[in-house]
């Protein structure tokens, strides 16, 4: 199973295993990671899943579509390499990826 | 001080569906949210947005499920107390009584929380100076646009109430809009609009930037805004508004001494009481082994928490389980004409 880092706001890291075709946002949520809260249930229609994506691997990830970058436009302090975590799924490519979450996110 | 039966929290579809659930065993209830309008979640976050997993309508919007909802709750006369907060709560004697914001007080043996994830309220500025300045030159929402009249004003989003802000105040004030990338996701003729104003002279429209402080003592003087590359600039401004939509937030729900589990409210399946008795938890809100978070499991929790509310609304009546299909009783609670 492929292995995501979280890394919480304060630095604290945790590397968990991440089926195949959950999203990143589940990863956490069902591993009890703090940091994400994905209200909405995974939708796209909250931006409380946000994550900073590690530079090297954002240009890795599907594109962003355009309902997410909507989405984005009402997170907490979005930045370039912003994602939320809720549109990424996890596949055999995405083995090392590492997101960092905000300092809150509402 | 207003009695009834039972006090539902939150207007979303499984309030909606309560109400009806209620109302055929006979009960009263009445409604508070916090949003403008009825609906929840399905308004609020997803109004176009197509649901498939309504039993027997294959295909529905929130907006369109809500207006159905709606009308199957017609019959009940049902009063929206629409733009409040339930704030407090205390026992009296067998009652609740509930205070809400905008000060209105009921008196229920029940309460049914259907919030979803909480009330809907504004995200807000991250900079540490805007909590300070908050209602005294930040604003999240405009009550009399003529407040801005011949000010400066800083207006940051890019959906529709940005930019629909932006147009509007620049015809009386000094408007600079700021969004954090170049395209705006309000509809395409309003960002036009103003981007043509901004041709005109008649608005400033800064992107791709984001606030990075707030500059003032006792009222704000400027704001200093950069984008991601670290370019930097200053903007004069008397007020700012930050549109970025709404966040849902469990509120002083959290303090009325319910079990809580991740912002979940734990209940027992067969009435849907938390662990206060004459307290419901139904919908998203709600926690037990299985739950699903479908608005259908909703419907089901709040029938089962109706028949529930029973007991404490009428202690001396007997419920009798009755079907809508035969029951003459329930034909008269829904106004239905007698078919010969």
């Amino acid at each position: 199973m492929p292995k995501i880092t979280y890394i919480e706001h304060q630095g604290k890291s945790h590397t968990i295993e991440v089926a195949n075709s959950l999203t990143v946002m589940e990863g956490a949520v069902q591993n009890d990671i703090p940091g994400i809260d994905a209200d909405c249930g995974g939708s796209c229609a909250c931006a409380t899943c946000h994550v900073y994506v590690d530079e090297k691997w954002f240009n890795k990830l599907p594109k962003i579509e355009s309902a997410e970058e909507d989405m984005l436009d009402m997170a907490y302090e979005p930045k370039k390499f912003s994602r939320l975590s809720c549109q990424i799924t996890v596949e055999d490519s995405l083995d090392g990826l590492v997101v960092k979450m905000p300092s809150k996110q509402a | 001080m207003i009695k009834t039966d039972v006090l539902i929290i939150g207007a979303g579809p499984v309030g909606l569906f309560t109400v009806q659930q209620l109302g055929l065993i006979g009960l009263k209830a009445e409604v508070v949210d916090n949003l403008d309008k009825i609906g929840g979640q399905c308004i609020e976050l997803y109004p176009d947005k197509p649901i498939y997993d309504i039993p027997a309508l294959p295909e529905c919007t929130g907006e369109s499920l809500t207006k159905n909802l709606l009308e199957q709750i017609k019959p009940f006369k049902t009063n929206f107390h629409l733009n409040e907060r339930v704030q407090e709560i205390s026992k009296e004697e067998n009652n609740w009584k509930i205070l809400t914001s905008g000060k209105k007080t009921f008196l229920a043996p029940n309460i049914i929380i259907a919030a979803g994830v909480g009330s809907f309220e504004p995200r807000k500025f991250s900079v540490k100076e805007a909590e300070k300045f908050e209602n005294n030159g930040i604003f999240y929402s405009i009550k009399d646009k003529n407040f801005f009249k011949d000010k400066k004003v800083s207006i940051f989003g890019g959906g529709d109430t940005a930019l629909d802000w932006a147009i509007e105040l620049s015809k009386i004030a000094d408007v600079t809009l700021v969004h954090r990338r170049n395209d705006f996701r309000g509809a395409e003729h309003s960002s036009n609009t103003a981007r043509q104003l901004e041709k005109e002279g008649k608005l400033k429209i800064k992107t791709p930037f984001q606030i990075s402080s707030i500059e003032g003592q006792d009222k704000i003087k400027g704001i200093t805004i950069k984008t991601e590359e670290g370019k930097v600039e200053k903007i004069a401004t008397d007020c700012i508004l930050g549109f970025f939509g709404l966040i849902m937030k469990l509120g002083p729900i959290a303090e009325w001494g319910l079990n809580l589990e991740k912002k979940t409210i734990p209940v027992n399946t067969e009435t849907f009481q938390t662990n206060k008795v004459g307290i419901y938890a139904i919908g998203d809100i709600c926690t037990y082994p299985g739950k699903l978070k479908l608005i259908l499991s909703g419907f089901h929790e709040g029938a089962l928490a109706a028949r529930a509310c029973f007991k404490l609304a009428r202690p001396n009546e007997k419920y009798r389980f009755e079907f809508t299909t035969t029951s003459k009783a329930l034909h008269e609670r829904l106004g239905v004409k007698k078919i010969d």
